[in-house]
């Protein structure tokens, strides 16, 4: 079977009339224009007698283009972009399920994007009703106690919870400095760490790609008393479940430490797995994954914290309180005094908060659950059709995504992941995550991480499974189409090198 | 459920091939003390259902901003690092190709192309309005931004302190406290004397910048427009602080002003972060927004965060890549210059799209009728009885006024009830709580505001105080 929207058996079809678009500012004529502006109503003021010396002397180098050119433009760019709703996006660690359109027509509801955040609390009742509902439903999925919505990202989910982390032990007036982290986390766990001031102690993942408790016993006890935290992802980044997390809960807990789980990976969860009740401290959640809060080409995201007991006082501030008594009454709570303080202005990416409520209620729990059930059923069928054709980094069960490596294929042609994932573009496709996670790339091996989701149809998954083994295929026969590859596309391999060594980072007229 | 495709046959054959008898044996191996106790208990919602549901939630509050300029919505003067202007319909239309939203960060140039001379063009556009050689592809926000300004400054000199104005957004002196605390001094502390008083004129003076500052200092962190409006003369500032060897941070919230006032770059800032929020989309209760970042080509190693880089593809063909990435958390790990990962990218995007818009010419009628309506609104202000502009620094579209009465708090409150969200009170909530700022209302006035908006504010102004 086949991806149904192209011929049984071929690669997906690919032809296109498509425009280049020159720099913006290499369009236009001087003078021309874009903008609609009102009259002047008011007396006309002079800069340069209202700001002096202040006054610029010449405008700011902006494009002189009409509207018309403005939408070709990025229309014309737009359609140089791979994107979900054009097809599978199987990008590992990410989740690139499908944005319900459903929930783009909400956010833009006047009395959600229409909000300025310093109205009165008064005005903004509905607002705060939105962000204390989400707050209950998060905390429903994760077994929470509460969840701060103001990180941004996930990245900086992950600084809140680990300064919620360090506020905790200075409460109670220790100074710890080290984190535990094993090998596969994402590269922004010891980023985050080092921004707080922690030193960062990698643990090593066991042969069989689990995290191993006595691994983090001997961890603990070459830094006695000196341990903070685990920050550990689960699923790991190498999609299994870390089996062994109570033990490692455990041990980390009777070392006076805490336990900071890292949630990108939440889809294949939902409902099977509360990590507050399964001894996780803290954690953050991408509502830009799971949550189906659309990636943008680059954000913006939303990385809500979920806390237990023991960080609920250092969450950030403002809090949203449902005020006691009859009726709906929700307030901000600036007042906590353990607070970590504010990790950016405002509430956090509110326009996100409201897309992630609509999916939630939508899907509600049994929607939820089914989710997390078919994106592991959609990663495991992956799995076992391209077992025989691509090596399997671990053999253990996987959840929402699957870990490839390229050693027999290498070995037996020479193709190599890289080539691999541009060869897939030919077929129509954007390639998984590659070179990651660290631990299954070791010994000059290359990984493909494959995390399809659970909005892919079987016929899809078939495609995409038909396409990499063509490809593999394909190599033993002729492995020069695939280092050359991609053929099809737009632009052939851009040279990463040259941009690094001579960098052009703004356009100029030479 | 309509996103998920599966039918019972489907999930029947794709378990034979899995090798599984059920659904539930894929989660067998989860250990049983690990696993939920319970389902879920969250009602789902049909469409319909949903839209009414989430309607009744969005219609209990009073929006500033409508779909159109007088549907209901209150008239707003509301300011605070978000001011709203006129977002042409392009943007949105724009945005809402799914090759723009759908797309993930352009991990692979090859089919990322649109994002990527995007983001290009981004940069170029932050360079040009901030004076400076080099922009990144944006940060979370403009107080997020100006906190990694500050962990950079660290990084480029090697020094700890950071010196703010006091009339920088007090939100954004807070989110740098927060981001400092993880690196307190010997004692554990950071820096409680880091905020620096403010002068007659509204900004920091440049006797008592030089009075504070020592060799110990990283930078110095100046707003302009800061948030009482006024505009920092940033040439004096900046060399007080080179010549004890920090570096000059200039935050902006409203890049609007550049249409008609100096870049911080031409008068010696070394990095210039801000926030783009109110040029891109509608206000959102305060975000998603967009961060703005850029620096000295001397810096570039040192910059948090994405960059776009102009390069060839195999053929010769102008492209465009992610480059520099070995600042970067995925390659550096704990070495790296921040741990931002996904950014504002289609924020980025709907405020590169409306400066493309407006242009080198549309800018500056913009900024020149935000400016003529604010001198406007000032002097109306300014002359009700009782009333004052107690600052005597040039402003842009944001005026600081001090009310009748003593209290601005209150008849804030009163106005918005009427539906006239005058202004922003310095001592409410989320703000300063120095009570010397008690009386001050501080008042945005943009292009979206007539002659008539703005007497009839000033008529509210003086029935409500006392």
């Amino acid at each position: 079977m086949s991806d149904r929207s192209t011929k049984s058996g071929t690669p997906i079809e690919t032809r296109q009339l498509l425009h280049t678009s020159r720099p913006i500012f290499e369009q236009g004529a001087p003078g021309r224009t874009g903008a609609s502006l009102p009259p002047c109503d008011v007396p006309a003021v002079d800069e340069k007698v209202a700001l002096g010396a202040l006054a610029r002397d010449a405008a700011p180098g902006l494009p002189e283009v009409s509207e018309v050119e403005v939408t070709r433009h990025f229309t014309r760019l737009s359609r140089w972009n791979y994107a979900i709703d054009i097809g599978l996006y199987p990008l590992g660690s990410c989740t690139m399920k499908y944005n319900p359109k459903v929930n783009e027509k909400v956010a833009r509801m006047p009395g959600f994007a229409g909000l300025h955040p310093a109205q009165a609390e008064s005005t903004l009742e509905g607002a705060l009703e939105l962000m204390w509902r989400l707050e209950r439903c998060l905390c429903e999925l994760g077994g929470f106690q509460r969840v701060t919505l103001q990180p941004a990202a996930g990245a900086q989910g992950e600084l809140a919870g680990v300064m919620m982390i360090r506020a905790y032990h200075a409460d109670r007036g220790q100074r710890r400095t080290k984190v535990l982290i094993p090998d596969s986390a994402h590269g922004t766990n010891p980023a985050s760490c080092t921004l707080n001031g922690f030193e960062v102690v990698s643990l090593k993942t066991g042969s069989d790609g689990l995290l191993h408790a006595d691994v983090v016993r001997e961890a603990i006890a070459a830094n006695p008393n000196d341990v903070a935290a685990i920050m550990i992802t689960n699923p790991s980044t190498l999609g299994l479940f870390e089996e062994h997390l109570g033990e490692i809960a455990d041990v980390v807990h009777e070392a006076g430490g805490l336990v900071y789980m890292d949630g990108a990976n939440f889809n294949a969860l939902l409902g099977k797995v509360r990590p507050g009740e399964a001894g996780v401290d803290v954690m953050h959640i991408n509502l830009h994954k799971t949550f189906t809060t659309p990636h943008g080409g680059g954000g913006p995201g939303s990385g809500v914290v979920g806390v237990g007991a023991r960080l609920e006082p250092f969450l950030p501030t403002p809090t949203v309180e449902k005020a006691p008594g009859p009726g709906d009454k929700y307030r901000l709570e600036y007042h906590r005094p353990k607070s970590i303080g504010r990790m950016r202005s405002w509430f956090g990416n509110f326009g996100m908060f409201v897309r992630a409520y609509t999916y939630i209620r939508e899907m509600g729990g049994p929607g939820l659950t089914q989710a997390t059930e078919m994106a592991v059923l959609n990663a495991n069928y992956v799995r076992a059709r391209l077992a025989e054709v691509y090596s399997l980094a671990y053999d253990k069960p996987s959840m929402h995504e699957v870990v490839f490596t390229d050693k027999k294929l290498k070995k037996e042609t020479g193709v190599q992941t890289l080539d691999v994932a541009k060869r897939l573009m030919d077929f129509g496709y954007h390639p998984p995550t590659i070179y990651f996670p660290l631990p299954a790339v070791t010994g000059g091996a290359g990984a493909l991480m494959i995390e399809p989701t659970e909005t892919e149809t079987p016929e899809t998954l078939d495609a995409f499974c038909d396409a990499m083994t063509a490809i593999s295929v394909e190599a033993h026969q002729d492995p020069a189409i695939a280092h050359a590859a991609p053929l099809n596309t737009a632009m052939r391999r851009l040279d990463e090198t040259h941009a690094a060594r001579h960098p052009k980072l703004r356009w100029s007229r030479d | 459920m309509r996103y998920i495709p599966h039918t019972e046959d489907d999930v029947q054959r794709m378990l034979r091939v899995v090798g599984k008898p059920t659904v539930a044996s894929l989660f067998q191996h989860i250990p049983e003390r690990l696993r939920a106790t319970r389902p879920l208990d969250i009602p789902p919602l049909d469409e319909g259902s949903l839209l009414s549901h989430l309607g009744e939630i969005g219609a209990r509050s009073r929006p500033a901003i409508g779909a159109t300029p007088r549907d209901g919505a209150a008239l707003a003067f509301l300011v605070a690092g978000v001011t709203p202007h006129t977002i042409p319909s392009a943007v949105d239309a724009l945005l809402m190709r799914a090759e723009w939203y759908t797309s993930y960060t352009p991990y692979q140039p090859e089919i990322s192309q649109g994002t990527l001379q995007a983001v290009f063009e981004l940069q170029t556009i932050v360079s040009e309005l901030f004076g400076l050689a080099v922009a990144n592809a944006s940060m979370y926000d403009g107080a997020s931004a100006t906190a990694e300004a500050v962990l950079m400054a660290r990084r480029v000199t090697g020094r700890r302190r950071a010196l703010l104005s006091g009339a920088l957004h007090p939100q954004y002196a807070d989110t740098v406290a927060t981001y400092l605390a993880g690196e307190p001094d010997a004692e554990g502390r950071i820096d409680p004397d880091a905020i620096l008083p403010v002068g007659a004129d509204g900004r920091l003076s440049p006797q008592t910048l030089e009075a504070r500052l020592s060799n110990d200092v990283a930078c110095v962190v100046v707003q302009s427009p800061n948030f009482f409006g006024v505009i920092a003369d940033l040439k004096p500032r900046a060399e007080l602080a080179h010549a004890r060897g920090a570096l000059l941070v200039v935050a902006n919230t409203e890049p609007v002003a550049y249409g008609v006032m100096k870049s911080p770059g031409a008068l010696g800032a070394d990095i210039a972060v801000g926030e783009g929020l109110g040029l891109a989309i509608p206000p959102t209760c305060g975000g998603p927004g967009v961060g703005l970042f850029a620096t000295k080509s001397d810096y570039l190693r040192q910059l948090p965060g994405r960059l776009v880089g102009e390069t060839v593809d195999k053929e010769g063909r102008r492209g465009y890549v992610l480059t520099l990435a070995t600042r970067e958390q995925h390659i550096r790990r704990e070495k790296a210059t921040s741990n931002i990962c996904t950014n504002q990218g289609l924020i980025a995007l709907a405020f590169t799209i409306h400066l493309c818009l407006l242009g080198r010419r549309g800018l500056t009628e913009m900024a020149r009728l935000n400016l003529s309506k604010a001198e406007y609104a000032k002097q109306q202000l300014g002359a009700l009885q009782g009333f004052s502009i107690p600052f005597s620094g040039p402003t842009f579209n944001e005026i600081a006024v001090r009310v009748r009465g003593g209290d601005a708090t209150r008849p804030a409150l009163r106005l918005a009830e009427k539906g006239i969200y005058a202004g922003v009170a310095a001592t409410q909530p989320g703000f300063y709580t120095d009570e010397k700022w008690k009386d001050l209302l501080i008042v945005a006035v943009t292009e979206r505001h007539s002659k008539q908006d703005i007497d009839r504010l000033a008529r509210a102004l003086d029935e409500v105080c006392p």
